[in-house]
């Protein structure tokens, strides 16, 4: 009799847990009033927030040059230990691309992670720094995005193991890591530049997902602790270099310069995944590339 | 004494030359490359004067170390240890030397392309100097891995 009673609560319990998860882990949409937010979009605006955030590394065909950057229709898998990530086309293709997707369904991939059919995205795409962006940019990249051309064919699916495989646990992970807040407390007197620089590394230009290492053994979120202090590469071999001044000592307009070009000061050439990045943010202004340089020298050392 | 403190050196640049091995050999060659362009790029951007001779001569350098770069030797299949400096030579050549070959192939060509051209201004300079920093992106996209 005891011993039914004891099931029973454990019965109860693990319904209630099981309850809790689901409740906890449903993906939550931008309100009325984000949505409002997002404004009317001006696509060439818009051009410069897609440079600065990088869709085109993953999202174009691997080792694409200039005009073919644009042809959005998928790019190569990111192999990474949680499994391989295949980014899917996101030309504006009615069929195969977002082309069907409304300007809110944009915004809430973009800043909530949530794809129009509810379901969670997986933070191979980085929306948890695209979540510290401002809802009027997401207007203006979306307003762009609908310019470019369309390119026919879906990107296979990707192949991830179990437990990862579940994209109703994403709802746990954003609880615990996703986050809006700037990563770094600047000072008022770190002045505007500073602050424009902030805002293009922590927000679209998501330095951080591969330059910071990663809590929960490289599952988690980012570890603000070392932000920006190098990490383990999640795609490919090596180590992704530390850029807070402790390591990275070249004067501001070195960096400004190696981001425009590729070129170290001692002449050496960007590597890796860093060459796709200089190949987007080669298109933004002097002055852009100037505040994320002024951003760059104000971050905590970290060893 | 000053004849010891200038053979010294020249010893020591002797042994090196001598006794290093493949791996030392390409790395050394690699930033020969680098400090060439780099100096050829300070022309470009108008930072040191335009000598049109100099320029050529340096052009020249870049193609005689091009010659040199044996990959068969340098990336030889027992070669494939590194220095521990960083960065250093992805375990992806020895996967794909053909498409390692040809990125070389394609830096060679530009760098032919720049002599040929044989550039009369810092303007004409950088529009060859481009292709050249633009193959040796390409390759170490591929082809090298960063050690921090």
């Amino acid at each position: 009799m005891a011993r039914r009673r004891v099931l029973g609560v454990l019965i109860v319990l693990a319904v209630a847990a099981a309850a809790a998860g689901w409740f906890l882990s449903a993906p939550q949409r931008l309100d009325a009033g984000e949505l409002a937010a997002l404004g009317e979009g001006d696509a060439a605006r818009g051009e410069r927030i897609f440079w600065a955030g990088g869709c085109a590394s993953c999202h174009s065909a691997p080792k694409s040059e200039g005009e073919a950057r644009l042809e959005l229709g998928g790019g190569a898998p990111l192999v990474t230990p949680f499994g391989s990530f295949v980014p899917p086309n996101i030309s504006p293709d009615p069929a195969d691309g977002i082309g069907g997707w409304s300007k809110e369904d944009f915004a809430n991939a973009m800043l909530r992670g949530v794809a129009p059919d509810g379901s969670h995205l997986y933070p191979a795409f980085p929306y948890p720094s695209y979540v510290r962006m401002k809802p009027s940019d997401i207007g203006d990249l979306y307003a762009f995005m609908r310019t470019l051309p369309q390119v026919s064919g879906k990107a296979a699916p990707n192949d991830i193991g179990f437990p990862f495989n579940i994209r109703r646990g994403l709802g746990l992970w954003k609880l615990l890591f996703l986050d809006p807040a700037p990563v770094i407390a600047l000072e008022e007197a770190a002045g505007a530049e500073v602050a424009a620089g902030q805002y293009l590394v922590e927000g679209p230009g998501h330095c951080g997902e591969c330059h910071t290492p990663r809590t929960l053994f490289g599952a988690g979120g980012s570890d603000k602790s070392r932000w920006l202090a190098g990490a383990p590469a999640a795609v490919g071999d090596g180590r992704v270099p530390n850029i807070t001044p402790a390591k990275l000592t070249w004067s501001a307009a070195e960096i400004a310069s190696y981001l425009k070009d590729g070129f170290t000061p001692e002449f050496d050439t960007a590597g890796g995944e860093m060459v796709n990045v200089v190949k987007n943010i080669g298109h933004l202004s002097d002055e852009d590339r100037t505040a994320i340089a002024a951003y760059l020298k104000a971050v905590p050392a970290r060893e | 004494m000053r004849r010891l403190t200038l053979a010294l050196p020249a010893l020591a640049f002797l042994a090196t030359a001598a006794w290093a091995g493949p791996v030392e050999d390409r790395e050394a060659l690699m930033k020969e490359r680098g400090q060439t362009i780099g100096a050829l790029s300070k022309v470009a951007k108008g930072e040191t004067p335009f000598d049109a001779a100099a320029v050529l001569a340096q052009l020249q350098a870049l193609q005689a170390n091009a010659e040199k770069t044996d990959i068969d030797v340098l990336w030889a299949a027992d070669a494939k240890g590194n220095t521990g400096t960083s960065p250093e030579s992805s375990p992806k050549i020895w996967e794909d030397m053909a498409g390692f070959k040809a990125e070389e192939e394609k830096y060679e060509a530009a760098v032919a392309a720049a002599v040929t051209a044989a550039p009369a201004d810092a303007a004409a300079l950088g529009a060859v100097l481009g292709p050249i920093g633009k193959e040796c992106g390409a390759c170490h996209e591929t082809y090298r891995v960063a050690k921090n």
